[in-house]
């Protein structure tokens, strides 16, 4: 079956853009020079205060790009500014940055249109940065910005549009326009683009009606589809990002800027951004059949191979595979997407993994029946949305996903704490009467449906589940409802942040990538499943620390430089495998070095590049442990991530594990009962991981507290005075490693 | 549509066609501005031909490229934003760019060349183009 990628309903008719335009308006315009960067960067940041509309702008120094780079480097160093220690989501001082990074924006190199995302999160009250595609970063960057700082908070619903054509930044009161993103990005970029050949040039950021409600609001930033002729949305999705915007009454965030063009960044050696873009779109165009099938099937191809592994989440992570995958493996999804146009959230960008399941009729809700573009799924939607919750139904997954999006929610977070209320559910925890009449089975996708419906009508059992699983562990405790202690066993989360959707409980190293992730448990910082539990070739404890070291540093790079991570290792070149560590795909880290140069004309080696990653890495950790987190404790994954929590998981692997209370704990399994097994298997695998933050915390020059040591400190130039103050008592009492 | 042809045993490797190519196309007497690549190896000639099949149509994310009223792919600059997805996708390495070039430049099948071929080894072949990218 085929499906016409231009046939869906139509939200944005001239004539009710139009009157919706009408209805604006104007409470604050500044005007501005608008600029293109030099070598990547405009040396100026824009600064918004919607409390008393203040709009200025701020001078990047010299020690910004040294220290911080860009994109999430900035956003930190901003907002650490913006707020104390005190300072909560809903303080009008929280701030949320938008950064793209100086290497942001350039139209050669796939991957390349990123912005960070970074403001104190309603979910765990630390920063959280979330990378984000769409057209909004290149195009801010392209009027003149390096980042956009907001702070403050409007008393009523307003739209930001920073015009970088005609140098103009409006704040405007927008009545009329709908919150949901479906609908407001279409209508939104409909009335800011001069005329159709404009639409590309625009690009809108919004949250939907959930976000109003919930703490795990997200943002959508759009791109135009021209073939599709429609605007597609991006979501920058952890964290909560979403509710901090509607929180300071943000409707929407429009820029318009210039054509970009080859050479909008003005790179130091534009020949050498093609030279190495082209060898890279040749390998996707060679290899990507081979390899991933992203212009296929998008990240969706790793449902089946998780699946194979074990490590596909299904019902609360419980289990790693289940015999209804194929339902919702990549092949069904293949079928279902539109195959063969551009699919690049920013231009230049071969890797084409946007895909859209085009006229998708609207089952539930306020759009049923409307027909819309699907962005998705992606893998973590699949697997989130769907076989966490023990859904297998491909077009309720299509259902969930695309009202995740339009209702502004991440659907990592939905479809983790989603799972954890099915398995409270299930276990009696809950009931039909605790969540007001919702049957919450696992499997139950019209329940699934309707508890995210009620989150962004703000009522019922989805507001309390709207607020994330750490706060829903504290509310049923309240209650006295279900076992504290299997509470905390069971509900995914860290630092208040729920696990994305594969399965650590085999990985020791991705357990710790999970749980000693800055932000909370995402896979973004360190994905070391394959290289530790598959191929075993991190063996040690040191072997271990040494990959989750480099690895969520060189992964933070993306973040300072406005890039996508599917580039450097979702295509590999022919004879990757051949190299000496295939796993970091030597060949792709040296493009970075490339075009990190042919950018800013500033020569970088490998070993350079992780030290760029490193100061802020540790700034993110000093100021985590401002805010209050940050430390040993805070970094402790729940059990589950760990190991067989309840009788059933235990016995579903008995085999493994019975194998490894043998083999590694030197433990004759037989004759024990059950009880004993679980106790000495989970003491074994609890001691395992200990150790295994020591050798981190030791690699990455931090005391056993987690906290870094002065000499890192220093070594990274992060002593400032403010920086000092904080660490100095906790650094009098810490314990050091030999 | 029109497409160029190369007759590879009448070739001799002069490059007159190329000269001629840059020149039509960018006013240049340098060969490295040519749409056509004609170059010796091992006492052979191999050249490079855009056949107009429009894969780098389906590639391009701004429609930049796109089938002519007459079936040849064209380029609108204006459009352009210089991603180069179209030179890494085209499989015969027929879109091409010079040094510091913001847009590639590709065969437009005008037929210059054929004209200043002194041995006669090309020419402009009649082909259709219905179910070809557009
Ligand atoms: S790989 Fe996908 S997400 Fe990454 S930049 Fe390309 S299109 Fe965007
Ligand atoms: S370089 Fe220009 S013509 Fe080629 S694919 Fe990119 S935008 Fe299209």
């Amino acid at each position: 079956m085929t499906y016409d990628y231009t046939n869906r309903t139509c939200y944005a008719k001239a004539e009710e853009v139009a009157k919706m335009k009408l209805a604006h308006k104007v409470l604050k315009e500044a005007s501005f020079t608008p600029s293109l960067p030099q070598r990547g960067y405009n040396e100026r940041t824009l600064y918004i205060n919607l409390s008393d509309l203040t709009v200025s702008e701020k001078p990047v120094t010299q020690q910004m790009k040294e220290i911080f780079i860009g994109g999430r480097g900035f956003g930190l160093w901003q907002l650490w500014q913006a707020v104390k220690p005190t300072t909560r989501w809903n303080d009008p001082e929280n701030e949320l940055i938008i950064s793209p990074g100086p290497l942001a924006g350039n139209t050669q190199y796939p991957g390349s249109g990123k912005s960070i995302v970074v403001t104190l999160s309603p979910l765990t009250d630390i920063p959280i940065d979330s990378n984000v595609g769409g057209f909004f970063g290149p195009l801010l960057k392209f009027s003149g910005f390096d980042a956009l700082e907001i702070q403050g908070k409007a008393d009523r619903d307003v739209v930001i549009f920073i015009d970088g054509v005609e140098g103009k930044i409006q704040i405007e009161e927008a009545p009329q326009e709908p919150l949901d993103s479906h609908i407001a990005a279409e209508v939104f970029t409909h009335e800011y683009a001069k005329d159709e050949k404009d639409l590309q040039n625009v690009s809108v950021i919004s949250a939907g009606s959930a976000a109003d409600h919930t703490f795990i609001g997200c943002l959508n930033f759009s791109w135009y589809d021209v073939r599709r002729k429609a605007a597609r949305l991006k979501q920058a999705g952890r964290g909560g990002t979403g509710t901090v915007f509607r929180d300071k009454r943000i409707k929407a965030i429009v820029v318009r800027g210039p054509r970009a063009r080859a050479d909008s960044n003005h790179p130091a050696d534009l020949d050498l951004m093609a030279k190495t873009g082209i060898k890279l779109h040749k390998e996707i165009r060679d290899g990507d059949e081979k390899q991933c099938k992203m212009h296929k099937q998008g990240t969706a191809h790793l449902v089946e191979v998780m699946d194979a592994y074990d490590l596909l989440p299904v019902n609360n992570f419980q289990y790693g595979k289940h015999p209804e995958t194929p339902k919702i493996a990549s092949y069904e999804w293949e079928k279902r997407f539109t195959i063969g146009i551009p699919d690049g959230c920013w231009y230049g960008c071969s890797m084409s993994c946007c895909k859209g399941a085009d006229e998708f009729k609207v089952l539930s809700g306020p759009y049923k029946g409307h027909l819309n573009t699907v962005d998705g799924p992606e893998y973590e939607n699949a697997a989130g949305l769907g076989s966490n919750c023990g859904i297998f139904d491909k077009d309720w997954i299509l259902e969930s996903n695309f009202y995740c999006d339009v209702y502004g929610i991440d659907t990592i977070s939905f479809g983790t704490l989603c799972a954890f209320v099915m398995e409270c559910y299930e276990r009696g925890i809950l009931n039909k009467e605790r969540t007001g009449g919702l049957e919450l089975n696992f499997g139950n996708a019209e329940a699934q449906m309707e508890l995210m419906h009620q989150m962004a009508r703000g009522e019922g059992f989805g507001l309390i589940a709207g607020k994330g699983v750490a706060r829903m562990k504290k509310h049923f405790v309240e209650k006295g409802w279900g076992d504290p202690e299997l509470l905390a066993d069971i509900g995914m989360e860290v630092k208040g942040l729920e696990f994305s959707q594969y399965m650590s409980k085999e990985s020791l190293a991705q357990q710790g990538g999970f749980a000693l992730a800055n932000k909370g448990p995402q896979h973004d910082e360190a994905w070391l499943i394959f290289m530790d539990m598959v191929n075993n070739h991190i063996p040690t404890f040191e072997d271990k620390a040494e990959a989750l070291h480099y690895f969520p540093l060189f992964r933070t790079w993306f973040g300072l430089n406005g890039l996508c991570k599917l580039p450097w290792n979702d295509i590999e070149p022919a004879d990757n495998a051949k190299t000496s560590e295939p796993a970091k795909v030597p060949e792709h880290v040296q493009n970075y070095c490339d075009i990190y140069a042919g950018i800013t004309g500033k020569e970088l080696t490998k070993e350079g590049l992780i030290l760029m990653s490193e100061a802020v890495y540790n700034f993110q950790r000093i100021f985590n442990i401002r805010m209050g987190k940050g430390r040993r404790q805070d970094d402790l994954p729940p059990y589950r991530a760990v190991g067989p929590v309840t009788r059933e998981e235990y016995e579903s692997r008995a085999e493994r594990y019975d194998k490894q209370l043998k083999e590694k704990v030197g433990i004759d399994p037989e004759g024990k009962p059950l009880e004993e097994k679980m106790r000495l298997l989970r003491k074994h695998r609890e001691d395992q991981y200990q150790k295994l933050v020591d050798a981190v915390y030791k690699r990455r020059g931090w005391t056993k507290e987690g906290v870094p040591t002065m000499e890192t400190i220093k070594k990274f130039k992060l002593d400032f005075p403010e920086v000092l103050a904080l660490v100095e008592p906790l650094l009098a009492k810490a314990t050091y490693f030999e | 549509m029109k497409v160029l042809r190369i007759d590879l045993k009448k070739c001799d490797g002069t490059q007159a066609c190329m000269t001629e190519c840059a020149r039509a196309l960018f006013k240049s007497e340098d060969v490295a501005f040519s749409s056509i690549v004609v170059v010796r190896e091992n006492g052979k000639s191999v050249a490079t031909l855009c056949d107009q099949c429009g894969e780098c149509i389906s590639v391009c994310p701004t429609q930049a490229l796109y089938r002519s009223k007459i079936g040849t792919v064209m380029l609108k600059k204006d459009l352009c934003t210089g991603c180069f997805m179209c030179i890494g996708f085209c499989t015969k390495g027929a879109m091409l760019r010079v040094s510091k070039g913001l847009v590639p430049f590709k065969c437009i099948s005008c037929g210059k060349c054929v004209d200043a071929c002194p041995n006669g080894a090309l020419s402009l072949e009649q082909v259709d183009h219905e179910n070809l990218p557009a």
